[in-house]
């Protein structure tokens, strides 16, 4: 199961990085997203995948008879996906402004600024 | 007293919740926004009273124990930048006043503001590495509409580069801590250093160490990933540059000094060396690139990255003095740097134009601008009896002591350029005559004018006083570097008897 995520997750970033190396905004903003799952399910992976149930004792029980799987990485992930939800809502907002008000979507013709 | 470090995060959330109800408002908008500054000054500066002798200050939230709950910390060096940081809000939202256009209130400036205060705070006081992640999107969040507002196309152009490259340094910075969570089973920054010293170093630490380091780096402006910099940081208004220059650098900064003074400082040998390689090419590329400008902002804009030079020179070295000299240095440049840009921005309110070969003759016609000026440029230069001299004295200093001689000599070159630079700035600005008399945009009565330049003038005195007074700021930046080199007092403080 590992090695099939850390692939999935090589392949998110590989096709994030890819994507954000385009010239067109939209692919920039995909590339984002993806690279931000890529982070996510990294998260995932690393935190440990076990098949464990909910870590919640049940009444009168003082310990977990089998090891129950890690609420934690899922917390952050939530954070995560909350945060990067609200940051790519404000990326497009700013992409859809920039494309009105330069009239292009051409990443190579915004160097107006670099000089 | 056990509240006292959430009040930075709340103070300024209160203020800009309130100034939301007041949107159409601009005056019951600054005032407020200077009060909750001021509230925001009044907690750093108990704070920093407060763990003055060496204590440290924690909190955990929710009365939860420590590895497990969310964490608050606020030892020395967090104590001075909470202070310094809240200064600048103060400053900023009195400047703004004067020199915001109106649409950009009624957009939210001063709740923006107060929002990344927030932010910046919170990056501050964080105690693990997950809340710190968080706090960072807060400010960088409130930082994209700042730097946007008003949408031109200029800013619109730097806001996608800014966006673009942060995001892509917290996707670095989240699968660090992800990996980081793998190996240790905590993001607690006092339990992630106990267990990175006992196991040792491994490959997979200094990895991680390389995320955060790439991660950071993006947003410190370190060689070679800040060419984000100079291309957002001109553009927006300049109360906006202002805020950012004195304060989003330096958070990531004072992070890269956190989780390396703390966490990754088991493989000094190959981790600091690399910083101080970045250290050295940051300075030089910043300033060489500064020298070819001609407009004041960019000029400042890139000397923000030969400034994050000197302050990871110290990091890079990795010596109790060097670390003292970073903490100088990045107090100096905060209060410096600011004032640098709201003088230009004083300039700009006079003349209307940043352009170097435009305008001429400000010295004849202000000259008390024009000494502020000098003052605060001269000690960007490093020039005795200042605050930069003092810093950047101090970073030599442990360059010299070991015998890091190739550091020394371009800490010192930089900065020559440095001062080649700002006389630049005022052999074109204030000393030549302008070549077309250049009229002022509208006539400022002498009493509004000097209203106006109160907050400059409060900040190149104190620049003065860290100079004159340079004993007593030394001392204070030592025990917080001797804080910093000695991370078992940290560990006890959050995890108690550790």
């Amino acid at each position: 199961m590992e090695v099939a995520l850390a692939i999935v997750i090589g392949v998110l970033y590989a096709g994030g990085l890819y994507l954000m190396m385009r010239r067109n905004l939209i692919q920039l903003i995909i590339g984002l997203g993806l690279l931000s799952h890529g982070a996510n399910l990294l998260i995932f992976t690393a935190g440990g995948l076990r098949k464990g149930g909910a870590p919640i004792l049940a009444e009168g029980e003082k310990a977990f008879s089998a090891l129950p799987a890690d609420p934690l990485p899922q917390a952050l992930i939530l954070t995560a996906i909350v945060i990067s939800f609200a940051v790519t809502a404000f990326a497009l907002v700013l992409f859809l402004r920039t494309y009105q008000t330069l009239g292009t979507d051409d990443v190579d013709a915004m160097k107006e600024t670099d000089t | 007293m056990i509240l006292l470090p959430v009040l930075p995060i709340i103070i300024p959330l209160a203020g800009a919740i309130i100034c939301m109800f007041f949107r159409k408002n601009r005056r019951i908008q600054q005032t407020l926004a200077v009060l909750f500054s001021v509230g925001m000054l009044a907690a750093a500066l108990s704070l920093l009273m407060h763990v003055r002798g060496g204590d440290i200050a924690v909190m955990n939230v929710g009365s939860w124990p420590a590895p497990f709950g969310i964490t608050l910390v606020v030892d020395m060096f967090s104590a001075v930048m909470l202070t310094l940081g809240s200064l600048m809000a103060v400053v900023v939202s009195l400047y703004a006043g004067f020199d915001l256009a109106r649409g950009h209130i009624r957009f939210g400036f001063y709740p923006l503001l107060l929002i990344m205060m927030m932010g910046v705070n919170g990056a501050f006081v964080a105690g693990d590495l997950f809340n710190l992640y968080v706090w960072f999107e807060v400010l960088l969040t409130a930082s994209f509409i700042l730097l946007a507002l008003g949408g031109e196309a200029p800013q619109l152009e730097g806001s996608i580069k800014y966006v673009t490259l942060n995001l892509l340094s917290s996707a670095l910075f989240l699968a660090g801590i992800g990996i980081l969570y793998g190996m240790a089973g905590t993001l607690n920054m006092a339990q992630l250093a106990q267990t990175v010293q006992e196991g040792g170093h491994s490959g997979l630490v200094t990895m991680v160490a390389i995320m955060f380091l790439l991660g950071f780096g993006i947003k410190a402006g370190l060689f070679p990933l800040y060419f984000w910099l100079p291309a957002s940081y001109p553009p927006p208004p300049l109360a906006v540059t202002a805020l950012f220059s004195g304060l989003l650098t330096k958070v990531g900064a004072y992070s890269l000094i956190r989780v390396f003074t703390l966490i990754f400082s088991t493989d000094p040998d190959f981790l600091h060396s690399l910083i101080l390689i970045g250290a050295g090419l940051t300075m030089i590329s910043g300033v060489l690139a500064a020298s070819s400008h001609y407009e004041i902002r960019k000029i400042l804009a890139v000397h923000i990255v030969s400034q994050i030079g000197y302050v990871m020179m110290g990091l890079g070295l990795f010596s109790h003095l060097s670390l003292t000299g970073s903490i100088f240095y990045l107090a100096h440049i905060i209060v410096v740097k600011t004032n640098l840009f709201l003088l230009a921005g004083a300039v700009h309110r006079l003349k209307g134009t940043y352009d170097l070969h435009k305008l001429g003759g400000l010295y004849k016609e202000r000259p008390g601008l024009s000494i502020l000026f000098l003052i605060s440029a001269m000690s960007l230069a490093g020039l005795p009896p200042l605050s930069g001299f003092f810093a950047k004295f101090t970073l030599i200093m442990a360059g010299v002591q070991q015998e890091a001689w190739l550091m020394v000599v371009v800490a010192l070159a930089v900065s020559l350029l440095t001062l080649f630079s700002m006389t630049k700035i005022w052999a074109y600005a204030f000393w030549k005559p302008a070549p077309t008399p250049l009229p002022d945009l509208q006539p400022i009565r002498p009493v509004a004018w000097i209203a106006f330049l109160l907050p400059m003038a409060g900040l190149t005195a104190l620049s003065l006083g860290m100079g004159i007074f340079a004993g007593p700021v030394f001392r204070y930046a030592q025990a917080a570097a001797g804080q910093l080199m000695n991370p078992a007092g940290y560990i006890q403080a959050v995890l108690g008897g550790g």
